[in-house]
């Protein structure tokens, strides 16, 4: 099918053969993903999946997502004050602390800890089905695979996100508010209404939103790299690998985008 | 195409071609398989059969060729009339493919619960555990025992058992059966062969089963057919399997290591 180059030629067309390549996985993924969402639309839908991926996404990574945001806060608070205190403008670290929360490490960190989490146990599970016949199966039992395995994954990563981050905003607050009040000395009630005063509606939304993007994107990977699963326990192990590494590159590039578009004035 | 004066058989495939690449895997395959009768397609590794069972199926499209069920060609259906000739058949994989995550009694009433059955009426998850307990019985396990484990707590043959109970429970039409004895021992496949066989009756399905094994070959078929090569090098009746004078199927059939069919000692 390839005809073989030599000399310069040989490099152009290893060229050619690799946007080629990536056109096409462009391509499958982009088809691949209106499948899935068209299959949330129509009957039948598997309500028993997508229940059980509810509670594996929302709360079995409760913890991970609420240990990550309160050490951030923490951090974000020490490391302002570090800064802030020679300029003595102390009083914006709470602030600071709200807004670094709810913009961008909220949604950002919990994305890429369930990304880790969820997307890798996606990929196995489904990437194992495929290699073992069981997605076969699923076809010779007429079920659609796209309906019982894509599709619950999708919606419920797309929901449970949101929650995630809106749980991770409170715990990465309670994180600034403990270290400034037991370690800087700050005034409790001072440093409650300078977060009050700082935060507005729309960054704690727009941080939601881009909670329910990473989910989806985070589900998408997880469910495409083990579709496409082949040969055994090693074709298992890659895809699980490319399905956490695309999510979280693709989460960080769609960060970039989404502050682009909300809060770039 | 002539129609013959017998009646249509249940399935009916016409020079089916399949390549990948420059690998031609099925060439112009034609076979005729009779309502209620055991067709039995033997042939080396890599010979083409699951992939002629994969495109009977559905999960695979040939490049060339019809496949007719009942006399519908299957790939001028839409895809809603596929996915109900798909009700009608069963399958048995060579692995089982029973789903990991689920209990026995689910696997076996999947389709019941899962599948696609806009025509059919609903069922519920205890008439369904009572269909799995009966799939379950009629293929020799206890279902008090089996029902709410999970595959990997099962035998391989049990796996097959619970495989078989699974595609017979929708009550098929047609139920394919991918190698149903390797990896068994031969007394515990000699009884899955059993098991088949008094299935199949049982149902009046038509059924077709690809094998390497000659005692299981016979064991469960009617007709047989040899692939080599992606071609149908030979077709007749399973008892004839040994006695044939073939030179291709008796090589095969005989296991010996001179013939016209020359093993590959490297990939090419």
């Amino acid at each position: 099918m390839t005809k073989e180059f030599k000399g310069p030629l040989l490099w152009v067309s290893l060229l050619g053969r690799m946007v080629l390549n990536a056109i096409q996985e462009a391509g499958a993924l982009a088809l691949f993903a209106l499948r899935g969402i068209l299959s949330i639309f129509y009957p039948p839908f598997y309500w028993r999946i997508f229940i059980g991926s509810m509670i594996n996404i929302g709360y079995l990574s409760l913890p991970v997502v609420a240990l990550t945001a309160l050490f951030s806060g923490g951090v974000i608070a020490l490391q302002s004050y570090t800064g802030m205190a020679q300029y003595h403008v102390d009083s914006a670290i709470a602030g600071i602390v709200v807004l670094a929360v709810t913009r961008e490490l909220g949604p950002v960190l919990a994305g890429l800890m369930v990304a880790g989490r969820v997307g890798a146990a996606m990929a196995a599970e489904i990437g194992t089905m495929q290699v073992t016949n069981q997605i076969d199966a699923l076809r010779t039992l007429s079920t659609n695979p796209m309906k019982y395995l894509v599709a619950p994954r999708l919606l419920a990563a797309t929901i449970a996100l949101p929650f995630l981050v809106l749980i991770a905003d409170i715990l990465g607050v309670l994180g600034g508010f403990t270290v400034s009040i037991m370690k800087l000395g700050f005034s409790p009630q001072g440093y409650i209404a300078a977060t009050f005063n700082t935060v507005k509606f729309m960054d704690i939304t727009i941080g939601l939103v881009k909670a329910g993007a990473f989910g989806f994107l985070i589900a998408l990977m997880g469910c495409y790299h083990g579709y496409r699963s082949k040969g055994g326990a090693q074709g298992v192990g890659a895809s699980t690998t490319a399905a956490v590494v695309a999510a979280s590159i693709l989460l960080l590039v769609f960060d970039y985008l989404l502050t682009d578009i909300f809060f770039s004035k | 195409m002539t129609q013959s004066a017998c009646k249509t058989p249940k399935i009916r495939i016409r020079n089916l071609s399949k390549s990948f690449g420059s690998n031609h895997v099925l060439r112009n395959v034609s076979m005729d398989v009779e309502t209620g009768t055991s067709f039995v397609v033997i042939g080396g590794s890599g010979s083409g059969k699951s992939v002629l069972l994969r495109c009977i199926l559905g999960l695979m499209t040939p490049d060339s060729g019809s496949i007719e069920i009942d006399g519908q060609n299957i790939f001028e259906l839409s895809s809603i009339q596929r996915t109900q000739k798909l009700q009608q058949m069963g399958m048995l994989f060579q692995n089982a493919a029973l789903f990991d995550s689920l209990s026995i009694w689910e696997n076996v009433a999947f389709a019941l619960l899962y599948g696609y059955r806009k025509h059919l009426p609903k069922v519920s998850r205890s008439d369904a555990r009572v269909t799995a307990y009966r799939m379950l019985e009629l293929v020799g396990l206890d279902p008090e025992l089996v029902a709410d484990l999970y595959p990997d707590e099962l035998s391989g043959g049990m796996q097959k058992r619970v495989g078989l109970a699974r595609a017979i429970a929708s009550k098929p039409e047609i139920i394919f059966f991918d190698e149903p004895t390797t990896g068994l021992d031969p007394i515990m496949g000699a009884v899955i062969d059993d098991l088949i066989k008094s299935c199949v009756d049982k149902l009046g399905s038509t059924a077709i089963a690809i094998t390497h094994d000659m005692a299981s070959a016979q064991r469960i078929g009617d007709d047989a057919a040899m692939l080599y090569q992606g071609e149908l090098i030979w077709k007749g009746k399973a008892k004839e399997l040994l006695t044939t004078d073939n030179p291709y199927v008796h090589q095969f059939t005989h296991g010996l290591r001179q013939g016209p069919i020359k093993v590959e000692t490297k990939v090419e």
